[in-house]
């Protein structure tokens, strides 16, 4: 058991950080978070710049384009990006850490070849349409129905909470294609061009103010079956083989700028007296704490995949649930420091309290969480 | 990286497992609850499988914080941390011919039996003859562990080199048995809620119980990985924080347990109020949750530093 890295992992780290040093001053500044064509040309600007740098699909297997990085490679890249303040995966987070590795997994060489390359060149953005207004926690409910029609699945329902819609060009789908049959065998997985004809987006406001996703209207869109990946009622599978391998990794970059924002406004608590509050400052020792050891427990859990060893998803849903309820706090104790500034919106730290409020909902809220841990890690029974 | 257990230390964890499992069952358990004294058998039986003296045999302090989390696990009562710690300072303390009580300047435990003390404040570290502590007992919550409190600091004392070392250890090795704790009342509750029926079900089924296993999961992988984490890099900081969620993961998990099994839970006869009350106990030892949290405040360093 130990925590330093090899010397292999010490050269990637410092080739890695030799070129984030060379190339993040060269990025143009940020776009404005409301205008979506911006941020998808500059998230697709980095990831051809990281492309181009070998860096593209680290953690994808190389017969699927990707470097083959063992896990702790893909955790240093994590952990300097961030430090380097470089940007985020953004607009190709569906495609980079969902849709292709599900099309690495699952897809055909023909669908491999067709989809896999534009991911990793940042050309072409996913979206995902997986839940539906009466299938949230429930996935399996979803109704969404597609009836085959010669070579084309013919698609009609709606799809919620898809981020990225607007500006995507992919959509990974679930669609029923048997009503008849037991609700998690009748589920197809389609990749859905966002450009055919009877697709409606409609942007939803989040209580942040922002438009980080939209609703979905489907209306006799015709999908090629040539898109379907897996088998047909096959799609619950071919899309858990993906989920299930989630560690918690997702966020590795998210708990090192948590714990900047964490020195920064103990900083801030110095400088404006609330630091004499012994509450507070207890309340940011306790997050000191607790950030530290969740990026251990990132490094307990990815030491278990290296290994093979552990049970997959597992170590994604304990970490999830610590790491949300954290991160709500931070922002909470953040706004303490704040004072009546935390009632302004033009401050940072206020609309990322606001945005924090959905880690405890997003991708599996934190009462399926518990669902999850207790009965597949802790084998209670299933509930009534 | 491989922030993993190896084989050895697997080995080395199921081993002690065992042979706690052995040399103290729930019978002998039971009857140290009627007759708090230590048992010198079984001190040298510990002293022999190399509880107090490991690391003198090149192990590390990841070793030890397996084994100490195991003696929490198994509610295994005497000053274990101080005798460890005394390994090759005080004579007979590897071996568990001696019996060395632990004081953190408040509180010693099981002084009745100690053949030597070790003081570990922010002072120092000493070594202190227990006919020279002045004290007052305790009605110990704890009925395992017999306590004083100190009411007159001692004058003399053997000083010993490394008393911040010392006392890091000391701080790590107690918050490895509270994770022993943690993970202990989570088997428990989770068995109980599988076998204990109402309405027709067993109550484990029950999302209200659910959620609190599940809560009771995070809190063990969380200090588990805290105390590991110490354990391997020795910082200072870090110990601090594992003790921190590790006294929260013990307190908050027996009293978990203690609800889950309810009106059972509230009696003598049950084992749940045992570990709750060793957590309270250890809780308070060597670090204590206001202190530890200023002391990470203030250890924080300023923003643009790594």
């Amino acid at each position: 058991m130990d925590l330093a890295y090899t010397e292999e992992e010490e050269a990637f780290r410092a080739e890695l950080r030799a070129w984030l040093t060379a190339t993040v001053p060269t990025l143009a500044p940020r776009p404005d978070p409301a205008d979506w064509p911006g941020r998808r040309a500059y998230d697709s600007t980095w990831q051809r710049m990281l492309y181009d740098a070998g860096y593209a699909g680290l953690h994808w297997p190389a017969e699927a384009g990707g470097r083959g990085a063992t896990p702790t490679q893909h955790l240093i890249f994590l952990e300097e990006t961030e430090r380097a303040k470089a940007p985020y995966v953004g607009a190709h987070f569906v495609g980079l850490l969902h849709a292709g590795p599900t099309i690495a997994a699952e897809g055909t060489p023909q669908q491999r070849r067709r989809w896999l390359p534009p991911i990793l060149r940042g050309d072409e953005v996913w979206c995902q349409g997986f839940s539906e207004p009466e299938a949230g926690s429930d996935l399996a409910a979803l109704r969404t129905r597609a009836v085959r029609d010669g070579d084309s699945y013919v698609v009609t329902g709606s799809k919620i909470w898809t981020s990225h819609a607007e500006v995507a060009d992919w959509c990974e789908l679930l669609v029923r294609t048997d009503p008849e049959a037991p609700r998690h065998q009748g589920i197809t997985w389609l990749a859905m061009p966002m450009n055919a004809d009877g697709i409606k987006v409609r942007p939803l406001r989040t209580l942040a103010g922002s438009r980080e996703f939209a609703e979905v209207f489907l209306d006799e869109v015709r999908v090629p079956v040539a898109n379907r990946v897996g088998e047909e009622n096959d799609g619950w599978r071919v899309t858990m083989v993906t989920l299930s391998f989630e560690r918690g990794t997702a966020f590795a970059g998210e708990v090192i700028a948590c714990q900047r924002t964490l020195r920064e406004v103990a900083a801030m608590a110095r400088r404006n007296g609330s630091w004499d509050d012994q509450t507070l400052r207890r309340r940011v020792g306790r997050l000191a704490a607790e950030f530290s050891v969740l990026w251990r427990l990132i490094q307990w859990n990815v030491s278990a995949a290296q290994d093979g060893t552990g049970v997959p998803g597992v170590g994604g849903s304990v970490f999830k649930l610590r790491y949300s309820q954290a991160r709500q706090e931070l922002y909470d104790t953040a706004a303490a420091v704040l004072g009546v500034e935390a009632l302004d919106t033009s401050r940072e730290w206020t609309v990322d309290r606001l945005s924090s409020l959905s880690y405890t909902i997003a991708a599996g809220t934190s009462q399926i969480q518990k669902n999850i841990v207790a009965e597949r890690i802790l084998g209670l029974p299933k509930g009534p | 990286m491989r922030f993993q257990l190896n084989d050895d230390q697997r080995a080395l964890r199921g081993g002690v497992r065992e042979l706690l499992a052995g040399r103290f069952g729930r019978d002998r358990m039971r009857a140290c609850v009627a007759d708090p004294s230590v048992d010198r058998r079984l001190w040298r039986e510990l002293g022999a499988a190399g509880v107090f003296g490991l690391r003198l045999e090149e192990m590390g302090l990841a070793e030890a914080a397996l084994v100490f989390e195991e003696a929490g696990r198994a509610l295994l009562p005497g000053p274990l941390v101080a005798t460890h710690l005394s390994a090759g300072v005080v004579d007979g303390a590897a071996e568990g011919e001696a019996v060395v009580a632990g004081c953190d300047g408040a509180l010693v435990d099981h002084l009745p039996d100690a053949d030597a003390v070790l003081w570990l404040d922010e002072s120092g570290a000493f070594v202190v003859d227990p006919a020279e502590l002045v004290t007052v007992e305790l009605r110990s919550v704890d009925p395992m562990t017999p306590l004083n409190r100190v009411t007159v600091r001692p004058a003399e004392g053997r000083a010993l080199p490394g008393a911040a070392r010392l006392r890091r250890e000391a701080v790590l090795l107690t918050a490895a048995q509270q994770c022993g704790i943690a993970g202990r009342t989570l088997e428990s509750a989770v068995e109980y809620a599988g076998v204990r029926r109402q309405f027709g079900r067993a109550i484990g089924a029950f999302q209200a119980v659910k959620h609190l296993c599940a809560d009771m999961l995070v809190r063990v992988e969380m200090a588990r990985t805290a105390v590991h984490a110490a354990a391997v890099t020795g910082d200072p900081v870090e110990t601090a924080a594992a003790k921190l969620l590790a006294d929260e993961a013990a307190v908050r998990n027996s009293r978990d347990c203690l609800q889950i099994f309810a009106g059972t839970g509230f009696t003598w006869e049950a084992d749940v109020h045992l570990h709750m009350k060793r957590a309270w106990l250890l809780s308070t030892r060597f670090a204590r949750e206001g202190e530890i949290q200023d002391a990470l405040a203030s250890s924080l360093p300023a923003p643009g530093i790594w």
